[in-house]
Formats: structure tokens, C-alpha cells, sequence
């Protein structure tokens, strides 16, 4: 039964992907493929559509194919199936946190992976950056470009915060910074 | 207003612009539940994230459902995955359905280019600023530069490693050098 079976797939997406999103791509892919929901080049395609649309990867994942295979209900339980493991874990781990971090070895190994976290955040911007400026996705990228209305878009984005924070001694809005950056992008690379 | 229905609503707000996958989302919760609204502190914000990325799942939805059982408990839980997975499944819907056109829009393709790069800017700006925050140990200037550094090499050299490991390497580094702290500390009581 396809319900069934898209739901069991996506909660076992949801239960052994570790380290988030594109760690899940390539689990989902797997199923993907070997059900034959998507062809390798449809999951490509996907991926790349995927990025422009907000949330979670795993769920827009997930409602794409849920969709695709089964209609609203497809989308509805599949979707379901990949929340559903990490919120019962995280209920879990959230429950018992308070009384786990009594034990100084947990809290210092907590502790630990917090340096290497902002680390891996930071790495995830710079190879992003490199992307989008640069058009280099590997170091066998021949074809390196700079783009100067990306670097327009990137002065704003660092000056429009910082004024405002000067100004008003307050944070200036993230989604406020997306919706202008989305209106840049049109006047500058759509007109 | 409700503090259950201000949660639901911010996280609907951040479901909406959460352009970039995880750590975009990350960022803005980060924006949204310590620096605006002080819910939670930011080392206890950092020891969620770093749960969640050894716990599996989508990272953000791991963090969502424990900023939300932290503020109301299962039912803060509930409301706040809830409120995070809505837009984006709504969107993915429309989107499906209308899949083969979407893309064409010259105007969208425009937006979201001007988007990525606001993703990015978000993205380094909640890397900076752990980096700031972070105790200026040697041990945690080489954890955080190690991971950043052999990163950044893994996606150049398309070699696959999963983030997982190095978080785990460096919690593991922190056990070890507590306890050979410890260790000495009895030693020179003795």
C-alpha cells in the first residue's frame, strides 16, 4: 500500500539521518531510487528547486514525493513520518537534559562539540559563499566568475543591520533581511 | 497574547523564510528566541543545537520542538513543530502542483538569487557569532578552526563526510581532557 509504504519510508528517513538536511538527501535519494519514485536526474533537478523554497529540506523532501506518489494524503503522511522521529527523540532528550547535565563528564562533552559546531556553520557559509560569488562548487571548477551585483546585495546586507542597530540599539529583523534581499534580487538580476 | 500563541506565530513567521535549509533556520531562530525576545539563554540555545545535530532528524524541527517544550512543555513541543513544518508544507504543495511551472518565472528565479546570498550572510553571521561567544580555549580555538577548516576541504575535494563525526571527535576531546584534568588535580591533592 503506497500510504503505508511512504510513511514507513519517511520515518526511517526521519530516524537515521543524523547531521540534518543533506545528510538526509542522500538517504532519501537512496529509497527514492529503488522504489523508482524519482529518477536520478528528476532528484537532481529537485534538489535544486528544493533550495528556493523555505523550510526544512526533509520536508519539502517529503511533501514533493508524498505529493507525487500519493496526492494531499501522500504528502500529509510522509511528512508526518519524517517529524515524527526527531520529535519523540527530542521530547525525550529535552525531558531528561536538566538532570544529565548534573554530570560533569556529559557536560563536558556537550561542552566539547560546541567549539566544532560553530566551526562546521562557519564552513557551511564560506563553501555556500564561494558558490554564489565565485561559481566554485569543487576545486575542479574551471570556470571562476565573480558577479558584482552579488557583492551589491552583500554590502546592503551588512550595512542595513548595522545602521539599524545604531540607530534603533536593536537587532535588526533576519526575515526582514530575506524579503529585502529578495527585492534586490529582482531589481538586479530580473529587470 | 499568549506566550503558546506568540510561539506558534513566530515560528510560523520563521517556516516562512526559512530559505537555506538548516542552519539558515538555525540563524533565525537564534534572531528570533534569544536576541529578540530573550526566551532562552544562548549557551543553553548552543547545547540544543549541538543535541540536535547528534540526534537524528531535521536539525532545525530537533531545535523547534525543544525551544517549544522548554517554554510550554509537550504542548509547547507540539504547537512549535507544528507551527515550523506548516509553511513549508503548504508551499512544497502548491509547488508540486504547479511544480513545472514555478521555475520558469523569471521574477522568482531573480528573488531567490538575491535570497542565497542573504542566506549565506545569515548563515556566517550565526558562525561569527558562536565564534565570539566560544571560550577562547586552545582547545576550542582548535575544535572550531579543525572542524571549519577540514570542511570547507571535504566539500572542495568532494570527499563525503558526515559534519556528525567532527562533532562528535571534538565532544569526545572535551571528555578526554576532563578527565586527564581531573586525573591530575587528584594527583596533586595526593
Amino acid at each position: 500500500m503506497i500510504y503505508l509504504q511512504l510513511f514507513l519510508t519517511f520515518l526511517k528517513v526521519g530516524a537515521f539521518a543524523f547531521g540534518g538536511g543533506y545528510a538526509m538527501l542522500s538517504l532519501i535519494g537512496e529509497s527514492v531510487l529503488s522504489y523508482g519514485w524519482m529518477n536520478e536526474e528528476e532528484l537532481l533537478n529537485f534538489v535544486g528547486v528544493e533550495t528556493v523554497i523555505p523550510g526544512p529540506i526533509a520536508v519539502n523532501m517529503a511533501t514533493y514525493i508524498g505529493y507525487e506518489q500519493a496526492g494531499f494524503l501522500g504528502a500529509l503522511l510522509a511528512t508526518i513520518g519524517v517529524v515524527l522521529p526527531s520529535f519523540i527523540i527530542i521530547l525525550l532528550v529535552a525531558a531528561i537534559i536538566k538532570n544529565l547535565l548534573k554530570y560533569p563528564a556529559i557536560k563536558t562533552f556537550i561542552a566539547g562539540m560546541r567549539p566544532a559546531l560553530g566551526g562546521l556553520i562557519l564552513s557551511v557559509a564560506v563553501t555556500m559563499a564561494l558558490t554564489v560569488f565565485f561559481g566554485i562548487d569543487t576545486i575542479k571548477t574551471t570556470a571562476i566568475s565573480f558577479d558584482w551585483r552579488s557583492l551589491v546585495i552583500l554590502t546592503v546586507m551588512f550595512a542595513v543591520p548595522m545602521i539599524w542597530n545604531k540607530i534603533k540599539k536593536k537587532e535588526f529583523s533576519s526575515i526582514l533581511l530575506v524579503i529585502i534581499s529578495g527585492i534586490l534580487g529582482i531589481v538586479l538580476y530580473g529587470i | 497574547m499568549s506566550i503558546i500563541l506568540q510561539l506558534f506565530i513566530s515560528m510560523l513567521k520563521i517556516g516562512c523564510f526559512a530559505f537555506g535549509g538548516g542552519y539558515a533556520i538555525i540563524a533565525l531562530l537564534e534572531n528570533e528566541f534569544i536576541t529578540k525576545r530573550k526566551w532562552i539563554e544562548h549557551d543553553e540555545f548552543m547545547d540544543v543545537v549541538a543535541i540536535a545535530e547528534s540526534t537524528p532528524g531535521p536539525i532545525a524541527i530537533n531545535v523547534a520542538t525543544y525551544i517549544g517544550y522548554k517554554l510550554k512543555g509537550f504542548l509547547g513541543a507540539v504547537i512549535a513543530t507544528v507551527g515550523i513544518c506548516i509553511p513549508s508544507f503548504v508551499i512544497m504543495y502548491f509547488v508540486s502542483v504547479f511544480y513545472e511551472r514555478f521555475m520558469d518565472i523569471a521574477i522568482v528565479a531573480a528573488a531567490f538569487n538575491g535570497i542565497q546570498i542573504c542566506v549565506v550572510y545569515l548563515i556566517a553571521s550565526a558562525g561569527f557569532k558562536m565564534l565570539k561567544k566560544m571560550k577562547k580555549t586552545p582547545l576550542n580555538i582548535a575544535a572550531f578552526s579543525v572542524t571549519c577548516i577540514a570542511m570547507i576541504l571535504c566539500i572542495l575535494l568532494e570527499i563525503h563526510v558526515s559534519s556528525v563525526l567532527f562533532i562528535f571527535a571534538a565532544g569526545v576531546i572535551g571528555l578526554l581532557a576532563f578527565i586527564v584534568k581531573t586525573r591530575k588535580a587528584k594527583g596533586e591533592k595526593k
